[in-house]
Order: structure tokens, then C-alpha cells, then sequence
């Protein structure tokens, strides 16, 4: 077992020294011992992207991902490559660089080694240029010269750095240790034996002590190296997901009847946070106004959770207990979310409604299942965020909707019957009026998409 | 810098002057060529960027020259590549200590002397520094005085600096700011205009500005509204946040690396705090990453941290505030109340108003005297009102003390005459679009400002002419109409604006700069002036001014970092003023030293100093004297000539009287329109802006590459300012969003997917300015307007507050 971490930079094997805190930031890595300053600090939060830099995969992949955010113990085994490593055939600038400088992109400069990486990331992985940008801020250039360049990106052709096969680790440091099982059952031991330890998965969350908060957790356990946990299959009956896979590997499989899960979840953070960030994180965490969790309690998703007393099934809303409190036991881990595939004819809407469009948090989120028969609406599954203590269901409104024709005023009256199932709170994303003002909204919103889907359903459609 | 091809001096050079020393002036003219380019990591990358400046930029045949080229940023491909040091970037000197801030968790209330005991206790921890610990004088305040830098006995806002812990690392000095329990006995805070208003909390004293008798007015005109709405503050994120290094030197000198727009300032208020003189303090900075006005006064007391530290410790200490701390210690834009009543006929002309405009100091005074004067005298806009009383407020609230934010206030003045405008078309029954042309200053109606200034109308119509015609206007309203008679729940708006932005400091004797400009004896040039470069290019149009001047590429001129040392006593680049100030400045040391240089080769050969001509890199007499550029400044320096100088300029013609609030502030206007199309969801208030037409007024352009990138920049964040970004404090007054997962600035998609500048062309200055060139920072941010007025137009709400987010747009159209 490993208790160096090694990993490669900018395509050239490292070891660290031992005794390097393994809950270090990349960020403050590559900044203080690797004296590599390329790579900014904005916000240490992992929304301005300043920092950002690409993990190059075996495979040739490129995930561009924050590296305030990323602890240097999950990094074991994977390549690094900063806006340092990033070079032309010639030697000097890559053409990501030049096509970037004479494009007239930058102005100050500070966002623009995160934009670099996030452009090169995207000249191999395509896709669309705002998704691309959007966990990338700039504050001078108002993004036109930027969205320009992106849009003539040309993937170099770079061969990806051979990548030394990692097992299970155990990484000390003063105080700390980090543990890397490779194995459901050492995961399930040390889960067992380390009651109060981080249970890290993506780290898009608990990075954010690490990195702003400047917290030093004595034990952590790392999930990404379990198999178990990075499943993704599909079969008739729906998809099974791996508590940690990272978004950006479900994405491309949200097809179908779950590609309005798709179209949100391109919504949720950032390609830097989906390449790291994972459902279980977002189950585990569950927080409120959690992205995943109003379409999968549309979609009845059921959990398999795992500990050294063995395994067992539970459905996402009785998993979900209150504020940021769940049915997990302090030695259970989320092994797997099943989201049953839903019928034919079934509708799913997924919803939701923030400051901004990209890379924001949302003040409402809503998933929508609908089971039409015959004009009429033979089932109903309403699901909100950001509407209450926990992500849940609106009892209230469904039963207004289920057996009710197809027309505005049953989704008027769903939307007025929405009150009673609802008590949001005021912040700043958001009062308790208008959450309440756009949740009915959403539902009288649901009319039309369920009856005119020829017509633009929102803003971003036009 | 310079580029591979600048190999023909021998050819060239046939005119040699014999007395050049054979052994040395051949190669000397010459050596200007750079070391291979085949870098490492961070060997050449000057040479790298002339090699793309010379070869790459083929659709660019003037990318080499002077004023006018659309040259890039000076720094464009080291940004790209990392190589572009940022303060915090730089080599740590050793010993180097680490600052934090203790920050107030309370709005308003007495402060108990803070006991530094639980922070001394962590591990390296090496200071805890309270007011007691200042040398000299606890006060930052820009202008005036009596602003603390470190809380004594008073807290004023939630995220007031009570103590710098300084620590061997900066995790040691943040825990040891964290340990820090100060007791504070909570006093009723103040927290909102209205109620500063109320208990008539000033930070200064009302300002006004009448014409007429506009109560007789009122009372006179045909019909009469009332108005009132709010605009919300601006976070400046500025992508670096706030940081200062401070090196103390020998017999309590220290030198200061600060991210400032205002170097000299920095001096001065680390001079006042340590309590020395201003020549112990030298302050560098070669470049901010993001500037927006917010690092004007606020790096000033940040640096002043780092130098008590430093002076404390004796070693040399560096303060990087964190995101949230910078967010919650600095000022931002000031939020603004508007209550107005405006007189009119009906035919939309707005014969009378009466207006308030309160701003949101904060806490104290920082610059809220000139934000205020910027919105008072921009408060009608590029209208004419024929009768008007204004008055501006400078409330006093336990928040934060706002701060300069581009545009410095001009931007919320103009938002008054823009909701009147609006509201009076409404009223009336005409297109908001045909009231602001009825009341359009000059033609049928007066051109000049309440305050004695005129402005320039033929400008004000031409400007929207152009922005009109470049949005199809006519067929964009058709097909919005057609569009909102169809969808049953998204609704389409057009908006437009039209701006007079008066471009000078507020304050007189700020229009002055110096610059420093040397040639050395191979024909290399280097400038500094008292500008700082933030990323909106100053450096590279300076750079222009002076290569123009001696007649050869820009690429010869190396930009340096402004220091106090080099050109003393700056004002701030601010207020748009950067290259108008600064390049006329770097214009007359240059002037200097080729008229000295002309008079060298008048001599040589025999001819008339004024027939000496400078161009192509080249000296030249008639048409058939000619010596390359260093040659020449080799033979001035055989001919012992200096070739040193300083340039001075001072804004000619402007005057203010406090008095009587009349007079010239401004040396000339600067004017520009705008079209924007938005979307609205009724159902959520969800919106979006889809399209944006702009024409900007930026004289003869001294880099229209340059003037684009601030106009789209200036228009984002404007659009920022009044559409998502929305700074949102609690009942107890802490602001809550202290991020950028709480505070939204626009991302990539929120930018209009048809998003169309163009420059105003054949507009040449009519003030002597730099080249006939117009300043371009801070105006087209007041163009962003226009989506404001769109969202308006799309909902058909008579209110609507800044900043339009989803919520107000829904609540908007709930009528709540």
C-alpha cells in the first residue's frame, strides 16, 4: 500500500515528500513547494476558476478542475498538467495561448491560466462554449473575445502521459491521515473504525474547509478508488449510478426519457465541479437546495447503502430526514442510486431557477415526473429544492394534479394547493415570497411543457 | 521590445555619421535584439510577445506602430502563458511574514480593548498588532481625515479591521485572527438609506444643483408624477483581491508592493500610519489583476497593514486578504435612492423636476464627496430640463464605506433621468425612446448642464441615430410584438440609452501627471508614467503616444512598473483619465528629448532642427539625411545631450465653484447609445438579454483593439451591476454574500448573443486631447441601461429596482 502520493505534473512523474499534508490544496502546492504561479487564486470556493487546471486521463480525456478544491491525497495517481505545462510543438507558447492572446481575450490577465486550461480541456472534450466557460469568470473583458476563441479551438493532438496504475493508500502527515481504500471492504472497516473521519468523495464540498475554511481533518477517507462506488450501468428497468462517479462521467448517459435530467445537471456548477463532484456527494450532503435531489425524488431513485453489517435498500425520500440530515448511519456508506427508468409517456421536467444560469446555486429546483393517459394525468410526482428544510415532495399539489385533465387550470390550482406543502426560507438567493411565487410558477410552466413542447419553454430557449 | 526583422540599420545607415566611434556604432544601434526566443518556462517572454506582435498578426498591417494600431495588450501572451507575475507571484523575500485581519462580527457597537492573548498563544504567531501599535496616526481616509484603520473602541460595519495577526505562515496568522475573541457591546445599527435619511446621517452635507424656480415649474406644468426606486451597490471582484507585501529597508524606509490604482496615495497613507515622511515609502506596481476603482482607496489602508506589520516585526510582511475578507472589509459601488417629481406636457417634454438622490456612503466619507458630485451633475443624463432642483445625499449606514466603482457615481446619476423618461412616456402615452429625443440637451432645447457646461447635441443625436439604425429598430419592435401577441407566457423588450459622461476628476487639481521617459544609446526606450495598468491597457497606449512621438514601433518601448520613486506625487488612475492624463504627459517627455535629439542631427548636417523629421525608426533631413533612431541616440550622447526627461501635463480650462455648484469640471463629454433586446419569463423572472447594438464615442482612437475590449467589458458589468449582482446583508447587517457562489457576476452566457460595438467614427475630439482621442473606461458601462429599460419595456411595471434580478422582475410584475 502507497504512502507516498505520486502523481504526474505537467507529464512528469512526481513523488511528494512524505509527510505532506494530504488534505493540502492542489492550489497551494503548485503554488508554494512547486513554485509554479501560473495557476491563480480567486476565490477559493471553486467558482471563479482562476485556479483551474486539467486532469489528463489515460484515455486521452481532459477534465478541467479546480485546484482550490482539489486535495493533494485525491490526486494519487492522477496527471496534472498548469498552464506551465502547456507548451506549442516549438517549445514556446501553446496555440490554445496565441489564439487566446490575439484574440484580444485577455485584459488584466489574472482569470486567463484558468481560461487557458479550460480552453485546452475543452479544444480535446467539444461540446458547448458556454458550459465550457462557465465555471471561468472574468470581470474585464465582458467574455465576447473569449467565447470567439473558444469557438476555434483545435485539439493539439497531445498524447496523454502514461499513467502508473494506483492501488489502495494510506497517506500520513502530522496529525493526519488519509486513507485511500481500493476495496469495498476495507472501505467498509475504515468506515467502521473512523466514525467522525471525512468521507470524501469528490471533494467539491468538504474541499471548501480545506481551502477557505484552512481546516486540517485528522482522518479522512477517500472513495474514488472503490469499484463499487464508480459503477454505471443501464438495463431496461433504469440507470444504476455509483455514489461516487463523477457527474461529468454520468452526463453523456442521461439519455432518453433522462435527458431533462441531463439538460440540469449541465446546469449544476461547472465542468470543473462535474468532473469531480458526485450524486452521493449531493446526497450525502443533503442540503436543501441540492441540484440532484428534487428529479431523483421525481424519479423515485432508491439507494443501496453498505456497511460492515451488510447491505440495504432505501428510497430517497425516506432517506432524507431534515436539514442537511439523512438515514446514514455513521458506518454506512452510499454504495449506489437506482433511478428507475420511467414509463412510456411519462414526462420529466427538471427545473431550475437561480441568479444566473450557469455556475449558480439554485434559489428553487424542481423535478416533475407526469403520467399522461388519455389527456388526463394519471400520476403526478412533484419535487422541490430550496423550499424547505430538505428537498421533498408536494404532496398537496400532486394530488390536485393526479386524475385531473390535461388544462392551465389544474396546473393553476396545483400551483395554488403548492402553499401548503411548502415553507421556504428568505435569503440572499432568494425570499420565502418569491420562492413560493416562482415554484407556482414553474408548475403553471409545466402546462405548457407538457401541452405546446413546440413552443420555447424558457428564456435560454429562444 | 523587438521584433527579428528590425535587421536593416545597415542598410539604412548610409548617412552615418563619421563621427560615430567605428569599433562601437554599428553593433550598438543594434543590440536592441533580445536573447534567443527559445524559452523555458519563464526565460524570454518579451521576446516571445514581440515575435507574435511582428509575425502573427498579418490582418494587422499596423500592429507595429503608433497611435491608432490596434495593437494587444502588452502582456496579452505572458497572461496566456502564466508568465505575467501578479503581486502575489513574485519571489518571496526571505523571512517573510505573513498578515491577516480580525474582522468585526458586529454592525455597530463599543469595542472593548481586544485582548491578543488567545491569538499569541498558537503556534506562529509572532504579533498581534492593535491601535495602541500604530507609530504614527490611525487614519486611511483618502480625503479628509479621521477614517481608522484598525477599530478603536468604535465598530462602525460588520467586516471592520479590529487587529493585524501576523504569523510565519499565513495559516498561522489566519487561526490567530480567528482566536481573537474582541467583546463588543452591540449598538442599533443604521441600515438603510431610508433610515440614514430619516435620522439625517450625513457624511457630508447635502449637495444641490437648481436652474429656474422648479417649484413654480411644477406647480406650472400640465401634468405632474411622482417616482422613486433603488438601485443596489456593485462588489467589485476584481479576479486578484486585495494584496500588499511590505519590505522594511534600512533606517525605516520601507518599500511597498500594492496592487493600487494609486500608488502615491499608498505613500502617503502609509507614511500617516507609520508616521515617517513620504520619501521612506516607495510603492511599485507593475500590474492589478482587476482594478474597477476598487483598489483606489482601499489598497491604500491594506498596504498600510502590511507596513505596520512590517515595521512591528522588522521583517518583511505580506497580506493577501482572502475573497470573503476582501468582500466584507472593501467598499463598493453605492447603492442609491431616487425620489423624484417631474412636471410635463403632452407632448413628453419635461419641463421641471425636483429630485433626490441618496447615496449609501457607508460607514464614512472615503470618496462618497465625489460619487456624489458625479451623480448630481450626471443626473439629467444628455437631457435638458428646463427648470430642476437636485439634491444629492451622502447618507451615513453601519456598513461598509463604499467606494469608488467605474463610473464613480455617473452611472446611478443616470439612472434618474432614465426612470423619469420612462415614466413620463408612460404617462403620456409615447415610446420612452420619443420622449428622451424631445428632451435630447441642445437643437430645440438647451445645451447646456444645470451646472453651466454644455454639451454637445449634434453628438447626443448622431450617437442614438447610429445605435438606432445598427439594432433595426423598426423591425425589431414588429417582431417583438409579434413574438408577445404569441407566446403565452415569455415576453419580449427593447430598451435603449443614450450617454454624456464628463471626462476629468471632479476634483481640479487632480488633472496633473508626470511621466519619465529615457532613450539609451541603442535606441531603446523606456517610459513609466504615474498610470497603473489593471488590464485596460493604459500601458500599451502610452506606449503608442511616445513611439508616435520619435517615430518608430512600439515594440521599442519598454513598459515599466509605476513607482513613487520614478514620477511622485499622481493622482489615481481613475475617472477614466488614465491615457488622457498620463499620455499627454509621457507626450511632453518625449517632445523633450527628440527636439534635443533633433538639434543633434540639425548639427551633424547642417540643417534646421525643425527640418529634422522622425518616422519608420528613422531620423530625417530632407530627402537625403537619414540615421536610424539609436544611432542617433548614440551620437546625442557623444554629443553629451540628455536623453532623460519628464513630461508634465495639467488639464487645461476646467474650474469648479463650490459655491455656486457652477463651472467647467469636465474637459469634454463623452457620448454613446445603445439598443438591447431582452427575454422575460412571467412565470419565474427569469430573464435574458439577447441582443446589444452600441456605439461609443471614443474620439480618434488611440487603439480601437484597446476601446473595444472596454466598451464590451464596461457593458457586462454594467449589465452586472443592474441585472444579478446583488449584495444582500441580514437583519444584523452582515453582508451575506461574500463569494462568487453567492454573488453572481455575469458568466460567459449571460453576455447578449448578439453583441455588435462599434466605435463612432469620424469623430475626432474637439477638446486638444491626446492624439483627438476620447477616454473610454468608465462610459459605456452607463450603457448597460438599455437592458434595464428593456426589462422595463418587457414587463410593463412603472418600478423597477436594481438590481433586476429574477425576484424583483416577478415580484415586479406581482405588483409587490
Amino acid at each position: 500500500m502507497a504512502d507516498r502520493i505520486t502523481l504526474v505534473l505537467n507529464g512528469s512523474p512526481v513523488a511528494l515528500p512524505a509527510g505532506t499534508s494530504p488534505t493540502m490544496t492542489l492550489l497551494d502546492w503548485l503554488r508554494g513547494p512547486a513554485g509554479l504561479t501560473g495557476t491563480k487564486e480567486g476565490c477559493a470556493e471553486g467558482d471563479c476558476g482562476a485556479c483551474t487546471v486539467v486532469l489528463e486521463g489515460a484515455d486521452g480525456s481532459r477534465a478541467p478542475v479546480n485546484a482550490c478544491l482539489a486535495l493533494l491525497g485525491q490526486l494519487h495517481g492522477c496527471a496534472v498538467r498548469t498552464v506551465e505545462g502547456l507548451r506549442g510543438p516549438e517549445g514556446g507558447p501553446h496555440p490554445v495561448q496565441r489564439l487566446l492572446a490575439e484574440g484580444d481575450a485577455t485584459q488584466c490577465g489574472f482569470c486567463t491560466p484558468g481560461i487557458a486550461m479550460a480552453a485546452w480541456a475543452h479544444a480535446r472534450e467539444g461540446g458547448s462554449v458556454h458550459e465550457a466557460l462557465a465555471g471561468n469568470l472574468c470581470r474585464c473583458t465582458g467574455y465576447r473575445p473569449i467565447v470567439d476563441a473558444f469557438a476555434r479551438l483545435e485539439d493539439d493532438g497531445a498524447a496523454p502521459p502514461a499513467l502508473p496504475a494506483v492501488g489502495g493508500a494510506r497517506f500520513e502527515a502530522p496529525g493526519q491521515v488519509f486513507h485511500r481504500p481500493a476495496t469495498l471492504a476495507e472501505l467498509l472497516e475504515l468506515r467502521a473504525a473512523h466514525r467522525g473521519a471525512w468521507l470524501l468523495a469528490g471533494g467539491t464540498d468538504l474541499g471548501l474547509l480545506a481551502s477557505e475554511h484552512r481546516q486540517r481533518p485528522p482522518v479522512v477517507i477517500h472513495l474514488s478508488a472503490v469499484p463499487e462506488l464508480q459503477a454505471l450501468t443501464a438495463d431496461t428497468g433504469g440507470l444504476t449510478i455509483g455514489a461516487a462517479l463523477p457527474y461529468a462521467r454520468l452526463l453523456p448517459r442521461l439519455e432518453g426519457p433522462f435527458a431533462p435530467l441531463g439538460a440540469m445537471l449541465a446546469r449544476l456548477g461547472s465542468r470543473q465541479i462535474r468532473a469531480m463532484g458526485t450524486v452521493g456527494g449531493n446526497l450525502g450532503t443533503a442540503s436543501p437546495i441540492g441540484d440532484m435531489l428534487p428529479p431523483l425524488l421525481a424519479l423515485g431513485a432508491v439507494l443501496r447503502i453498505a456497511s460492515v453489517r451488510g447491505e440495504r435498500e432505501q428510497r430517497l425520500e425516506d432517506f432524507l430526514l431534515g436539514y442537511r440530515r439523512t438515514a446514514l448511519a455513521p458506518d454506512e456508506v452510499i454504495l449506489t442510486i437506482r433511478l428507475p427508468r420511467p414509463a412510456a409517456g411519462a414526462v420529466l421536467a427538471c427545473e431550475k431557477v437561480s441568479k444566473r444560469h450557469d455556475q449558480d446555486i439554485s434559489a428553487v429546483s424542481a423535478g416533475f415526473l407526469l403520467r399522461i393517459e388519455g389527456g388526463r394525468i394519471a400520476g403526478a410526482r412533484l419535487a422541490f429544492g430550496g423550499m424547505g428544510p430538505m428537498a421533498a415532495r408536494a404532496p398537496a399539489a400532486e394530488a390536485m394534479l393526479t386524475g385531473a385533465l390535461l388544462a392551465p387550470a389544474c396546473f393553476a390550482g396545483a400551483a395554488d394547493e403548492l402553499a401548503k406543502d411548502v415553507s421556504p426560507l428568505s435569503d440572499w438567493r432568494g425570499s420565502a415570497a418569491y420562492r413560493l411565487a416562482a415554484a407556482q410558477g414553474l408548475l403553471r410552466r409545466l402546462y405548457w411543457r407538457v401541452a405546446r413542447p413546440d413552443l420555447p419553454a424558457e428564456v435560454h430557449a429562444l | 521590445m523587438t521584433a527579428p526583422d528590425r535587421g536593416a540599420p545597415e542598410a539604412r545607415s548610409v548617412n552615418r555619421s563619421p563621427t560615430a566611434t567605428p569599433d562601437r556604432g554599428a553593433p550598438e544601434a543594434r543590440s536592441v535584439k533580445r536573447p534567443p526566443a527559445a524559452a523555458p518556462d519563464r526565460g524570454a517572454p518579451q521576446a516571445q510577445d514581440a515575435e507574435v506582435q511582428g509575425a502573427d498578426r498579418p490582418l494587422q498591417p499596423n500592429a507595429r506602430g503608433g497611435m491608432g494600431a490596434a495593437l494587444r495588450h502588452d502582456s496579452a501572451l505572458r497572461h496566456t502563458t502564466g508568465e505575467a507575475r501578479f503581486l502575489d507571484d513574485l519571489p518571496e523575500p526571505p523571512g517573510l511574514l505573513h498578515a491577516a485581519l480580525a474582522l468585526s462580527p458586529v454592525a455597530h457597537g463599543r469595542l472593548s480593548p481586544i485582548d491578543p492573548a488567545p491569538a499569541r498563544a498558537l503556534p506562529g504567531v509572532v504579533a498581534v498588532l492593535l491601535p495602541a501599535d500604530i507609530p504614527g496616526r490611525n487614519d486611511i481616509a483618502p480625503a479628509g481625515s479621521g477614517e481608522v484603520m484598525l477599530a478603536d473602541g468604535l465598530v462602525e460595519y460588520a467586516g471592520q479591521p479590529l487587529a493585524v495577526v501576523v504569523g510565519e505562515t499565513r495559516d498561522a496568522a489566519l487561526a490567530g485572527a480567528a482566536a481573537l475573541r474582541p467583546e463588543i457591546a452591540p449598538l442599533p445599527p443604521v441600515l438603510s438609506i431610508a433610515e440614514a435619511i430619516a435620522r439625517e446621517n450625513w457624511v457630508l452635507p447635502p449637495q444641490a444643483i437648481s436652474r429656474g424656480d422648479a417649484a413654480a415649474a411644477l406647480a406650472a406644468a400640465p401634468r405632474r408624477i411622482f417616482g422613486e426606486f433603488r438601485a443596489g451597490g456593485q462588489e467589485h471582484f476584481y479576479l486578484e483581491g486585495q494584496i500588499a507585501m511590505a519590505v522594511p529597508g534600512e533606517d525605516g524606509d520601507v518599500a511597498i508592493h500594492s496592487s493600487t490604482q494609486h500608488p502615491t496615495e499608498v505613500q502617503h497613507i502609509v507614511a500617516r500610519v507609520l508616521g515617517c515622511a513620504y520619501n521612506q515609502v516607495t510603492v511599485t506596481v507593475r500590474r492589478m489583476g482587476g482594478g474597477f476603482g476598487g483598489k483606489e482607496s482601499n489598497a491604500s489602508w491594506v498596504a498600510a497593514a502590511a507596513a505596520l506589520a512590517a515595521r512591528r516585526t522588522g521583517r518583511p510582511v505580506k497580506l493577501r486578504l482572502s475573497r470573503k475578507a476582501d468582500i466584507a472589509a472593501t467598499g463598493k459601488r453605492h447603492p442609491f435612492l431616487y425620489r423624484w417629481t417631474a412636471g410635463f406636457d403632452a407632448g413628453g417634454r419635461i419641463l421641471a423636476l425636483d429630485a433626490t438622490l441618496a447615496a449609501d456612503a457607508g460607514h464614512s466619507l472615503d470618496m462618497t464627496g465625489g460619487v456624489v458630485f458625479r451623480a448630481i451633475t450626471h443626473a439629467l443624463g444628455c437631457c435638458d430640463v428646463p427648470a430642476l432642483s437636485l439634491r444629492a445625499l451622502a447618507c451615513k449606514t453601519n456598513t461598509v464605506s463604499n467606494t469608488a466603482f467605474r463610473g464613480f457615481g455617473g452611472p446611478q446619476g443616470a439612472l434618474l433621468m432614465e426612470d423619469v423618461v420612462h415614466r413620463v412616456a408612460k404617462a403620456a402615452g409615447l415610446p420612452p425612446e420619443a420622449v428622451r429625443a424631445r428632451n435630447f440637451a441642445g437643437g430645440e432645447n438647451g445645451a447646456e448642464t444645470p451646472y453651466g457646461q454644455a454639451l454637445e447635441g449634434d453628438l447626443i443625436r448622431r450617437v442614438w441615430a447610429e445605435a438606432k439604425t445598427d439594432s433595426g429598430w423598426d423591425a425589431r419592435r414588429a417582431e417583438i410584438a409579434a413574438f408577445n401577441a404569441q407566446h403565452p407566457y415569455l415576453r419580449r423588450g427593447l430598451g435603449s440609452m443614450v450617454l454624456a459622461f464628463g471626462i476629468s476628476f471632479g476634483q481640479t487639481h487632480m488633472n496633473q501627471a508626470g511621466a519619465l521617459v529615457h532613450v539609451y544609446t541603442d535606441g531603446s526606450i523606456r517610459l513609466n508614467h504615474g498610470g497603473t495598468e489593471m488590464g485596460q491597457g493604459l500601458f500599451v497606449k502610452v506606449a503608442q503616444v511616445v513611439a508616435s512621438v520619435f517615430g518608430v514601433d512600439t515594440d521599442r518601448i519598454r513598459i515599466t512598473a509605476t513607482s513613487t520613486a520614478e514620477v511622485p506625487n499622481t493622482s489615481p488612475t481613475a475617472a477614466s483619465t488614465g491615457s488622457d492624463l498620463n499620455g499627454w504627459a509621457a507626450h511632453a517627455a518625449a517632445s523633450a528629448i527628440r527636439s534635443r535629439m533633433a538639434a543633434v542631427a540639425a548639427k551633424e548636417w547642417g540643417v534646421a532642427p525643425d527640418e529634422v523629421a522622425f518616422a519608420d525608426g528613422l531620423a530625417t533631413a530632407g530627402g537625403n539625411r537619414a540615421m536610424e533612431f539609436g544611432e542617433l541616440a548614440r551620437l546625442a550622447y557623444l554629443k553629451r545631450v540628455s536623453l532623460s526627461a519628464t513630461g508634465f501635463y495639467r488639464t487645461p480650462d476646467i474650474h469648479w465653484d463650490r459655491a455656486t455648484m457652477r463651472g467647467k469640471p469636465f474637459f469634454y463629454f463623452s457620448y454613446g447609445a445603445a439598443v438591447a433586446e431582452v427575454a422575460v419569463d412571467t412565470l419565474t423572472g427569469e430573464h435574458r438579454c439577447l441582443s446589444a447594438h452600441l456605439v461609443q464615442d471614443c474620439g480618434r482612437s488611440l487603439n480601437p483593439a484597446v476601446d473595444l475590449g472596454q466598451v464590451e467589458g464596461a457593458f457586462v458589468q454594467g449589465m452586472g451591476w443592474l441585472t444579478c449582482e446583488e449584495l444582500w446583508w441580514d437583519a444584523e447587517g452582515h453582508l451575506r454574500t461574500l463569494g462568487p457562489s453567492t454573488y453572481k457576476i455575469p458568466g460567459s452566457r449571460d453576455v447578449p448573443p448578439v453583441l455588435r460595438v462599434r466605435l463612432l467614427e469620424g469623430a475626432p475630439a474637439r477638446s486638444e486631447t491626446i492624439f483627438r482621442s476620447k477616454a473610454v473606461g468608465e462610459p459605456p458601462l452607463l450603457l448597460a441601461t438599455a437592458v434595464w429599460n428593456a426589462l422595463k419595456d418587457a414587463i410593463g411595471t412603472d418600478r423597477l429596482d436594481a438590481p433586476a434580478t429574477p425576484e424583483r422582475v416577478l415580484m415586479a410584475l406581482h405588483g409587490r
